[in-house]
């Protein structure tokens, strides 16, 4: 039926099959070209530091130290190692988690802190900067983080609940959402008014977000988390982009849309509280590694979940390097340059493909 | 027989019911349904409820199985759903729009491998007459031809009660003509019941089996469209002036002259 004078050779039924395996081709390329990137944006961050150490050295370190000083053994096993490894896992965290919220409220501008997590986690750790208010039998150096995550998870608790009591709507969810954010920033502001001027600095530094901070057990404890989650992502990939056609339309297919909305948030509130428990407030990886790996595959969430994964890990890992590279000797908050490189990224591939599936 | 029944149905929205105690006569298996009635009268809360997507009481008898308590991805087997609209800021292909409703649904099992749903799917668009737009991604596509792939997506599950939601709303004249003949071929083909909610009664006239006609929630009429569709009819459910005609082809012809005598604009 469709206009003889239109066809070409592609769109024969065979034609088409062919297309469509060369298509799922492209895309499984695209996915593999992003984990060599997550691993070249790994070398440089490993290569990368103000001790000077260069990528022969960094080798050395890793496989065979023993030839060489303790102190640059130590720079690169348990600094420049931990901290780039916790880059990619809190750009595939976060990343992840702002896929799977981009897609449940059908809104391209979501990200893992659009409900109030971030805010939540900053309260948390006002809590225990300020007034040393934590769970009890929490040593100091856990104090913080461990306060962060319980009031980021239990700020999402909260709004499911919200959500269930009321049989709420993506548009209520984000109203309840955007409650939470004005609750949580009045309380945190209410403790900065009552604190020092130590622990003010202090409790600003850490909302600036810094990776810095990660440590082999943050490490370990991230990428555990990554393991459990990503398997129930990508079990779940097909309802995910049936729920991008329309709820009623996705039920209609046979998809539990209200468990679905509940373990997906479940997954976001695990990854985005772990990841801001760890490193502090880093938003930008979150909505932006979404938006690449959507133009880069398209949304069929089979590819689309990997391709944001790599695609996150792959951003903060190169921040990460640039933080250290660009001002010698000091290292920048890695949020200010996730923004700087992801920008422009962005925006070249917006111009560059318009639409484009 | 594979009929539908409806019986004692009673379902709508939070503090708002739409359709209450509603019965049906039975709705054959291998016919077009056309399900008509003023705006607010019912007509896609019904079809919400068979599919599932709004809480029923009463039942849904479906080829002697009841649907009502049926869990919704089993119902998703039988049933299929098309709704008014497809959003079309989602970056995916026509192709992969039909294929992800055999796989979300996991109806893919049914016919094999992953090929063989690649083929229904492509199959299904060859049926609806869209094959020269698989490749395409549903941001360039007209509301006319995203209602299209919505089409193609309802039919490539091959579903035993089809349900349609103003399917030709957006097309043209030729495309109007396509479908709804697709849909009952399908119809008689696959033994399906094909049950579709239309404002055009002359299409409902020239390709539905039966008419069903709801009210305010109620059964107004129910019954072959030359017998159904009355001047007394229209009166009362649409509030306008109509003549039933026969053309020379002994189709019904419904004939509008204007509103009802008693109703004025006022009273829209």
């Amino acid at each position: 039926m469709a206009n003889a004078a239109t066809r070409s050779p592609e769109t024969t039924r065979a034609g088409l099959v062919t297309a469509y395996r060369k298509l799922i081709v492209r895309r499984t390329a695209i996915v593999a070209g992003l984990a060599a990137l997550c691993v070249v944006a790994l070398v440089l961050d490993m290569v990368t530091g103000s001790s000077g150490l260069g990528w022969t050295a960094v080798l050395q370190a890793l496989f065979d130290p023993g030839l060489m000083a303790a102190n640059d053994v130590f720079i690169v096993r348990e600094l420049r190692l931990p901290h780039a490894l916790m880059a990619l896992l809190v750009g595939a965290a976060l990343s992840l988690a702002g896929t799977e919220m981009q897609t449940l409220l059908d809104n391209p501008l979501s990200s893992p802190f659009t409900l109030g997590v971030s805010s939540a986690a900053s309260f948390g750790a006002a809590l225990a900067i300020v007034l040393g208010i934590t769970l009890p039998g929490i040593g100091q150096d856990w104090m913080v983080s461990i306060n962060a995550f319980v009031f980021a998870f239990g700020s999402l608790l909260l709004l499911q609940l919200l959500t269930r009591l009321r049989d709420a709507g993506t548009g209520t969810v984000i109203l309840f959402g955007i409650a939470l954010v004005f609750a949580f920033n009045a309380l945190v502001t209410f403790i900065q008014s009552i604190s020092s001027q130590t622990e003010l600095q202090q409790l600003v530094f850490w909302t600036m977000g810094s990776l810095s901070r990660g440590t082999w057990p943050h490490v370990g404890i991230l990428a555990l988390i990554l393991c459990l989650v990503v398997p129930f992502s990508l079990y779940a990939a097909s309802s995910l982009t049936a729920l991008r056609l329309g709820e009623d339309r996705a039920r209609s297919l046979g998809v539990n849309v209200t468990r679905l909305r509940f373990a997906s948030l479940l997954r976001v509130s695990l990854l985005a509280a772990t990841s801001v428990a760890f490193v502090g407030i880093i938003g930008f990886v979150g909505l932006v590694g979404p938006h690449i790996a959507r133009m880069l595959v398209g949304e069929d969430h089979r590819f689309l979940l990997p391709a944001s994964v790599l695609s996150g890990a792959a951003l903060m890992s190169l921040a990460s390097a640039l933080s250290k590279a660009l001002v010698p000797g000091v290292v920048l908050p890695v949020g200010i340059v996730t923004s700087l490189v992801g920008v422009p990224l962005f925006l070249f591939l917006i111009f560059r493909r318009p639409g484009r599936v | 027989m594979d009929a539908l029944a409806i019986r004692e149905l009673s379902t709508g929205y939070r503090r708002r019911p739409v359709i209450e105690s509603l019965t049906l006569p039975d709705l054959p298996a291998g016919a077009v349904h056309a399900l008509l009635g003023p705006n607010a009268a019912g007509k896609s809360t019904l079809l919400r409820a068979l599919a599932g997507l709004l809480p029923a009481h009463g039942s849904i008898m479906l080829a002697g199985e009841e649907l009502v308590h049926m869990p919704l991805a089993e119902r998703a087997r039988r049933v299929t759903y098309m709704p008014q609209t497809l959003p079309g800021g989602v970056a995916l292909t026509v192709l992969e729009t039909v294929i992800g409703a055999l796989r979300a649904a996991h109806a893919e099992a049914a016919p094999g491998s992953t090929g063989d749903a690649v083929g229904r799917a492509v199959e299904t668009l060859a049926q609806v007459g869209i094959e020269h737009l698989a490749m395409e991604g549903l941001a360039r596509l007209s509301g006319g031809q995203r209602q299209l792939v919505s089409l193609a997506q309802a039919l490539v599950r091959r579903p035993r009660l089809l349900l349609l939601d103003e399917p030709i709303s957006a097309l043209d004249l030729k495309y109007q003509q396509q479908v709804m003949q697709l849909v009952q071929r399908l119809a008689r083909e696959q033994g399906m019941t094909v049950l579709v909610v239309l404002h055009d009664l002359q299409i409902a006239a020239q390709w539905s089996d039966r008419v069903v006609v709801l009210a305010q929630g109620r059964l107004a009429a129910c019954g072959e469209p030359a017998e159904a569709l009355t001047p007394e009819l229209l009166a009362e459910v649409y509030h306008v002036d109509a003549r039933i005609e026969h053309c020379s082809h002994g189709r019904v012809q419904v004939m509008v002259d204007g509103l009802a005598s008693s109703d004025g604009v006022a009273s829209i």
